[in-house]
């Protein structure tokens, strides 16, 4: 069953004057529940638009959205329950908290559904604990916290809500590796437990062999390709030529491949990189064999 | 919604007004304005029309953005034309249980609100053909001479120029905190005024928040490029009058001219 359908999703900015562009154009997708999915394309290619339109945050000009096979236009009024079914994450989310304590800016997201006290106090500690937060940090001032805490107590605003489908735009940008490996830690294990479906907007193309279990890449306001890693992966030259990097493992694997190596096609993580390699090595491989 | 605000907006464009010397449009916009107040009969205030439908015709500027620029100044046009209306005394029109209007209240009212209207849409004008920064950088030197009185004038125009930049930078950023708020289920549509107040807590304080880090990073960007204030500062782009900007002041002091005479000769209507 698809959590979330398209059906010729278009979106045209400034319709109607010179300004006209399709940042988006015909894009018909179904995504499965409880997979994670990573999302990669340049900048431009309608990757944020796309997000967008899942949690009804921009309309579509042409086309439709179904979210557990609802259109979810349908009601515009009541478009905001869709945002709470489908939990989006922005760039650089450490710019909308607002709140005296980290605790009442995580309750933000659940205050709004009209939860009863008892269940929102419980939402705020459960996503505290699945992004980290200890106890004596959730009376603090968000502000006092930093960088890479106060992305934590944004992501954990929205996981409050306890969306089915989380989405995250590039959740990592601008944090060192630590906080980087933390943070998609914590989502891949968030996504484990709670068997949530997950779409991760990346640039990092490690971060999305390593954590995610499709891929879909975008170019050109359309989606390009939609498919397992591994087959995205497998076709690394294609998506060079996009101008996108494939990860560095899959760079290599790609040149010794072409210098006649017999070594597989689908190596895009440095896990499997090492088996491949311990494997020619037992067999005593050669060049050119 | 945010995308509608025309004040301080500028229309890129090649005509003669554009190329004038940004002082000589803010001393003939000056000019222009303490003209349309002191006009006392109708005929001097047609040549006001005339000039200010001329400038338009030659800035190139569409028509319709003169009405956009009114826009928001309506409320006020409405107030002072009742105001006048219903306050001036003399000959009675109406007299009515507490309304009382008068011929010459009327007539106030009117001329009133075609004055206003010349204004807003000759200072439009004014910010329509000259870019932000041309404007200030014009400011600052026509302010000079108030430096004598240790006026701080290159500050005040380095704020200025500051301020118009962020404007849409700030829009853009709203844009994205309300998104980002919207996404967590803010309702910012439904509701009373005082809940739509409310509201707006969640986006106003990210948004102080993110403006204070602006200005600190601006500034922090701004010493390491060894901004020290007006100190030793040259310019890249010298203001120069050329004659352009003599036959613009001698077109506007003629039109002047005729509504002072007018004013003299002319009897005094209002």
């Amino acid at each position: 069953m698809s959590v979330i359908k398209t059906e010729h999703l278009t979106h045209t900015y400034s319709q109607g004057t010179s300004y006209e562009r399709a940042a988006i154009s015909d894009i018909n997708l179904e995504i499965e529940a409880g997979k994670m999915i990573g999302i990669i394309g340049h900048t431009g290619s309608g990757k944020s638009t796309l997000i967008q339109h899942f949690n009804g945050l921009l309309r579509p000009t042409e086309g439709k959205i179904y979210v557990d096979g609802e259109d979810i236009w349908e009601k515009p009024k009541e478009i905001r329950k869709v945002r709470f079914r489908v939990g989006l994450v922005f760039q650089y989310p450490e710019y909308q908290l607002f709140e005296d304590t980290v605790y009442q800016d995580i309750a933000f997201g659940p205050k709004n559904m009209g939860l009863s006290e008892e269940e929102i106090d419980r939402r705020v500690k459960e996503a505290a604990l699945f992004v980290g937060l200890k106890d004596d940090q959730m009376e603090k001032s968000p502000f006092e916290l930093s960088g890479g805490q106060k992305r934590r107590v944004a992501i954990a605003g929205v996981i409050a809500m306890s969306p089915e489908v989380l989405i995250l735009d590039e959740p990592t940008a601008g944090l060192d590796p630590k906080g980087r490996d933390r943070i998609l830690g914590q989502i891949l294990e968030y996504h484990q437990e709670q068997k949530k479906t997950i779409l991760l907007v990346s640039h990092s193309m490690e971060d999305v062999a390593k954590y995610t279990e499709q891929v879909l890449v975008m170019n050109h306001s359309r989606v390009d390709m939609f498919d397992d890693v591994e087959q995205v992966f497998s076709r690394s030259k294609e998506i060079e030529a996009m101008g996108l990097a494939v990860p560095q493992v899959s760079r290599v694997f790609l040149s010794l491949r072409e210098k006649g190596w017999p070594v597989p096609q689908n190596v895009y993580t440095v896990e499997r990189a090492k088996e491949a390699l311990e494997r020619i090595m037992q067999q005593g491989g050669k060049a050119h064999a | 919604m945010l995308k509608d605000i025309t004040i301080g907006q500028y229309f890129p464009g090649h005509s003669v007004l554009h190329r004038l010397d940004p002082r000589m449009k803010i001393l003939l916009t000056i000019g222009y304005i303490v003209m349309l107040f002191t006009v006392s009969n109708p005929l001097g205030l047609g040549v006001g029309i005339l000039f200010l439908i001329f400038a338009y015709a030659i800035s190139k500027i569409p028509p319709k953005m003169i009405t956009k620029s009114l826009k928001p100044v309506i409320p006020i046009i409405i107030f002072t034309t009742l105001l006048n209306m219903f306050f001036v005394k003399g000959d009675p029109l109406v007299d009515w249980w507490i309304f009382h209007i008068s011929r010459q209240g009327l007539l106030t009212a009117v001329v009133m609100t075609i004055r206003i209207i010349c204004l807003i849409a000759g200072t439009s004008l004014l910010t329509y053909t000259t870019s932000p920064i041309t404007l200030t950088d014009g400011l600052e030197r026509l302010m000079k001479p108030l430096k004598k009185i240790h006026f701080p004038v290159h500050e005040l125009s380095m704020m200025m120029t500051i301020a118009l930049r962020f404007i849409p930078t700030l829009i853009e950023e709203t844009d994205k905190i309300m998104n980002a708020q919207k996404a967590r289920g803010a309702d910012l549509e439904s509701g009373g005024v005082i809940q739509r107040a409310k509201a707006l807590v969640p986006i106003l304080i990210p948004l102080f928040v993110s403006a204070f880090r602006r200005a600190d990073e601006l500034a922090l960007a701004m010493e390491c490029r060894c901004y020290r204030g007006d100190v030793g500062r040259t310019r890249m782009k010298q203001l120069h009058y050329s004659w352009q900007d003599g036959v613009a002041a001698a077109v506007t002091v003629l039109c002047i001219g005729m509504v002072v005479v007018v004013n003299i000769f002319a009897p005094v209507v209002f």
